[in-house]
């Protein structure tokens, strides 16, 4: 239970995948135009990632070491393909908001990292929670840069109206808002890290498989 | 041919990959440290997504729709893709050792470059012809190549900046992507 606990906290919190580790960006920035969209991506990618590291640390024995990564990609498109099929029959809406965003779950980083440096290491019950605990803070980032664009694009809320129409500035609901917004999330996050005395920010190198190092010990600066 | 040419402009400039679609952006903001290395990713990313749309799109049509197996195209799709982007290494280092040597570390970074499996996806979706879906991932792996070198050429300048320090790293290339975003808006009205 005590372990259960410690891998949401450090999903959440301490190793926060879009946050701290700067996985997953594409999602993060391209279905976060309401606070509902980003909910949704956030649960989305949640299920799929409980899903897959649940098969991949009950299989973690039988894989074969050389063809781990294939496997792996196997896995994750299965689960996102049944996610998306799940999705279309019993949430249309969430479907069509998300549109191309779905199927593009199997490459995000996040989820291959996990599997790699965690689910194929450890036991099912805490890779459960492992995935559970990521997924979550990886919502919990969605939802975030959701609620600001919703709020300063179109004025709403969850579709409720807190800003009146007149003053609602809409470049952040476009794409350049998502960038604005989670730069200034970044800045921010770097400033309570400097009152911390810890380094600012880097983000990956674009080499997702580098990653997956990343997860385990996300000081360790990657050359490209 | 004035179809093929709306197309590639569409989706070189008005629907830029990266700065309106946000696909691809692990490589755009990470290996855009230098014009060099910048263009270095912009050609492989160009050369693998041609040959992926290419091939997607052939067994999309060829194998998986009189199969009545289209379901199975998100698995289908990443696995050709991966196994394309090592299959192509090979035959670089083999054939043509010079381009290896420029594009060689960029092409394993790509498998995993959200934009091809996007690019692929978005071709079935559109119900592309074998013809325009080449032209369409031609056009979209231009566009990366603009957006990329572009940001790569404005990230040497601000290096030098003097920059407020919680915006120094990732934020202040996020601030310069979205500025990029708002120039590229302009392009909305041109088809």
């Amino acid at each position: 239970m005590k372990r259960a606990l410690e891998r949401l906290y450090n999903g959440i919190i301490k190793e926060n995948p879009t946050f701290v580790l700067m996985l997953g960006m594409c999602p993060t920035l391209a279905t976060t135009t309401s606070l509902m969209n980003g909910i949704g991506m956030g649960l989305t990618t949640t299920l799929v990632l409980v899903l897959s590291n649940v098969v991949i640390a009950a299989l973690r024995n039988l894989i074969p070491n050389g063809v781990r990564v294939p496997a792996y990609i196997v896995i994750v498109a299965t689960m996102v393909t049944i996610v998306q099929f799940l999705l279309e029959a019993y949430l249309p809406s969430i479907n069509d908001a998300l549109g191309i965003y779905i199927p593009l779950i199997v490459v995000n980083c996040i989820i291959l990292g996990r599997a790699e440096s965690y689910a194929s290491k450890n036991p099912v019950i805490p890779s459960l929670f492992d995935g559970l605990g990521m997924g979550l803070g990886f919502t919990v980032a969605l939802s975030l840069l959701g609620a600001f664009r919703e709020l300063l694009g179109a004025g709403t809320v969850l579709g409720y109206r807190i800003i009146p129409e007149n003053f609602s500035i809409s470049i952040f609901v476009l794409a350049p808002g998502a960038f604005f917004v989670l730069a200034c999330l970044v800045a921010a996050q770097n400033k309570i890290r400097a009152a911390k005395g810890k380094k600012p920010q880097e983000g990956c190198n674009g080499d997702c498989g580098g990653c997956t190092s990343r997860c385990g010990n996300p000081k360790e600066e990657v050359e490209a | 041919m004035k179809e093929l040419l709306l197309i590639a402009v569409g989706s070189a400039l008005v629907n830029n990959v990266v700065l309106s679609q946000f696909l691809g952006l692990c490589p755009f903001l990470g290996v855009s440290k230098k014009t060099s290395t910048a263009a270095g990713m912009g050609a492989a990313v160009i050369f693998v997504i041609t040959i992926a749309s290419a091939c997607t799109s052939l067994i999309y049509t060829g194998i998986l729709v009189p199969l009545d197996l289209t379901y199975l195209q998100t698995i289908v799709f990443i696995l050709v893709i991966a196994a394309l982007v090592q299959f192509v290494e090979m035959v670089l280092k083999k054939m043509v050792p010079s381009l290896y040597r420029a594009l060689g570390v960029y092409l394993p970074l790509i498998t995993t470059n959200c934009a091809v499996l996007g690019v692929a996806i978005l071709n079935v979706q559109k119900e592309y012809t074998l013809l325009k879906s080449v032209v369409n991932g031609l056009g979209t792996a231009v566009g990366f190549t603009i957006a990329i070198v572009i940001l790569a050429g404005i990230r040497e300048r601000i290096e030098y900046n003097d920059i407020a320090p919680s915006f120094k790293g990732m934020p202040i290339v996020l601030v310069t992507a979205g500025l990029m975003a708002i120039a590229f808006m302009g392009f909305a009205g041109v088809i």
